[in-house]
């Protein structure tokens, strides 16, 4: 499940845009080195930024990048991508609206063990019944009864989700499987609470 | 389950962002926020018990040393505490640092009361030294309320903390891949019911950086600016960071010199 990248293209062309403004770079490294330490299950390398991260650091500070790098990374991620094990997406909405509503997880001061949520709510709007949402992520209300459940549908959200940055390099939405966020399991649970026709997501939407 | 760290390369341009410059329509965004804040505390601010404990450590002898704070210099001068967190962090020359408040009073325990920095460092939050700080803190902040904040941005070294703050800011990291700018860098945003100032912008950094240090009612604690960083990289999904280290020192360059001309309403109050 690991990515393994090699010095692939993204990274060989990345290098020769920016080799000449590494000034910053370096001291920000320096400053993450002696800023941050190990603690709890939540590790240092967390602060080493991927290559995808720095791009999009980047880009969110308004630097200019070549789509040529965009492009090639997005093809990177898209390698993560697993789709479901034994081919089924659904698991049971119950389980998925609490792995939606749990926010739990992945900090330093989470014992070892603890079952992550998924967080989706703290983003996303999904059963309209549920007044306490965040609004960084789109809302999801209605997701299934207004897309359906065609193939392409199903794929492409599974995709979203396990990992986003092969559709969009640079949204705010984490990798949810390749990062390890959720287990397959529980991601099908999360397919079945969004397409689920009895799911509140779908049920109370207006 | 985690990508394999490819070797980092160069990033960003060297130039020193702009600072923001001020409408005169801020006038009415800074009335508003007092008006709001008054009705805040209208009822007392919980934070003023801390505020009191406060100043009396302060005036207290206390360490290795049996000093006082009372000729900590917090950047005005040995002892003068009224206005002197609205113009922090600031170069301190006898340091060769940049420091906000917290790191300036680990500053002034080692060199007044000979306190080891480590202890406090390596301190929880809310017991012993760190405990103590927070009082002194809530005191300090309590001084500078009400006061237009002026952080002095003409030294070279702050020059370059304001950018490699703002470089921390936007620094995608961790298990979620979030920076302070996924939650902080546009308009309008919300966790849950949570809105969220837009820090990159004159108006939320004014009301983010104005705020704190907080009472929090919904835990009945006193937070400083320290905690309220730490907790935000907390639920980034980060590694730790170290009490008062460069990084948290940096961003709060960033968000203050993005306040110049706000106003302080320390302690806020908080959910």
């Amino acid at each position: 499940m690991k990515q393994q990248w090699v010095m692939g293209l993204a990274t060989l062309l990345a290098t020769t845009v920016w080799a000449a403004d590494g000034n910053w770079d370096a001291k920000v490294r320096e400053i993450v080195d002696r800023s941050f330490k190990e603690s709890g299950i939540a590790l240092k390398e967390r602060m080493l930024q991927l290559e995808f991260q720095k791009v999009c650091s980047a880009l969110d500070r308004g630097d200019k990048v070549s789509p040529k790098v965009i492009e090639a990374l997005q093809k990177e991620q898209e390698e993560t991508i697993r789709m479901p094990s034994d081919g089924k997406f659904f698991g049971d909405w119950k389980k998925g609206e609490q792995i939606a509503q749990s926010g739990r997880g992945l900090t330093w001061t989470d014992p070892p063990g603890t079952v992550n949520g998924g967080g989706c709510y703290n983003c996303h709007q999904m059963d309209a019944k549920e007044l306490s949402y965040g609004n960084i992520g789109p809302s999801l209300s209605g997701y299934g009864k207004l897309r359906g459940n065609s193939k392409e549908v199903v794929e492409y959200t599974w995709k979203k989700i396990w990992n986003g940055r092969a559709i969009n390099l640079c949204s705010s939405m984490p990798r949810i499987g390749d990062a390890g966020i959720l287990t397959e399991a529980q991601i099908k649970d999360v397919m079945a609470y969004l397409f689920d026709p009895e799911s509140p997501v779908n049920k109370n939407h207006k | 389950m985690t990508q394999r760290i490819v070797p980092l390369i160069a990033a960003a341009t060297a130039a020193f962002a702009a600072l923001p410059l001020h409408a005169a329509s801020d006038e009415a965004a800074r009335l508003k926020a007092i008006e709001e804040y008054r009705k805040q505390i209208a009822d007392g601010n919980p934070s003023d018990l801390y505020a009191m404990e406060g100043e009396e450590i302060w005036r207290t002898p206390y360490g290795p040393k049996k000093g006082t704070l009372e000729k900590c210099d917090l950047g005005l001068g040995p002892g003068v505490v009224k206005g002197a967190a609205a113009q922090l962090p600031r170069y301190f020359p006898d340091t060769g640092r940049v420091q906000d408040l917290e790191s300036r009073l680990v500053t002034c325990m080692e060199q007044l009361q000979g306190v080891d920095p480590k202890k406090v460092i390596d301190e929880k939050w809310g017991k012993g030294e760190k405990e103590r700080i927070a009082k002194i803190v809530a005191y300090v902040v309590t001084q500078s309320n009400g006061e237009k904040i002026r952080v002095d941005m003409s030294h070279p070294k702050m020059k370059e903390m304001y950018e490699l703050g703002r470089q921390m800011f936007f620094y995608r990291a961790g298990s979620f891949d979030f920076s302070c700018a996924t939650c902080h860098g546009k308009d309008g945003q919300r966790i849950r019911l949570q809105e969220l100032p837009n820090i990159t912008k004159h108006e939320g950094a004014a009301a983010g950086w104005g705020s704190w240090p907080a009472y929090r009612v919904s835990n009945s604690q006193f937070w400083t600016m320290q905690l309220r960083l730490w907790d935000c990289f907390r639920q980034q999904r980060t590694a730790e960071p170290v009490y008062v280290s460069d990084a948290t020192i940096a961003l709060s360059v960033y968000m203050a010199a993005n306040a110049n001309g706000g106003v302080m309403l320390t302690p806020g109050i908080k959910r």
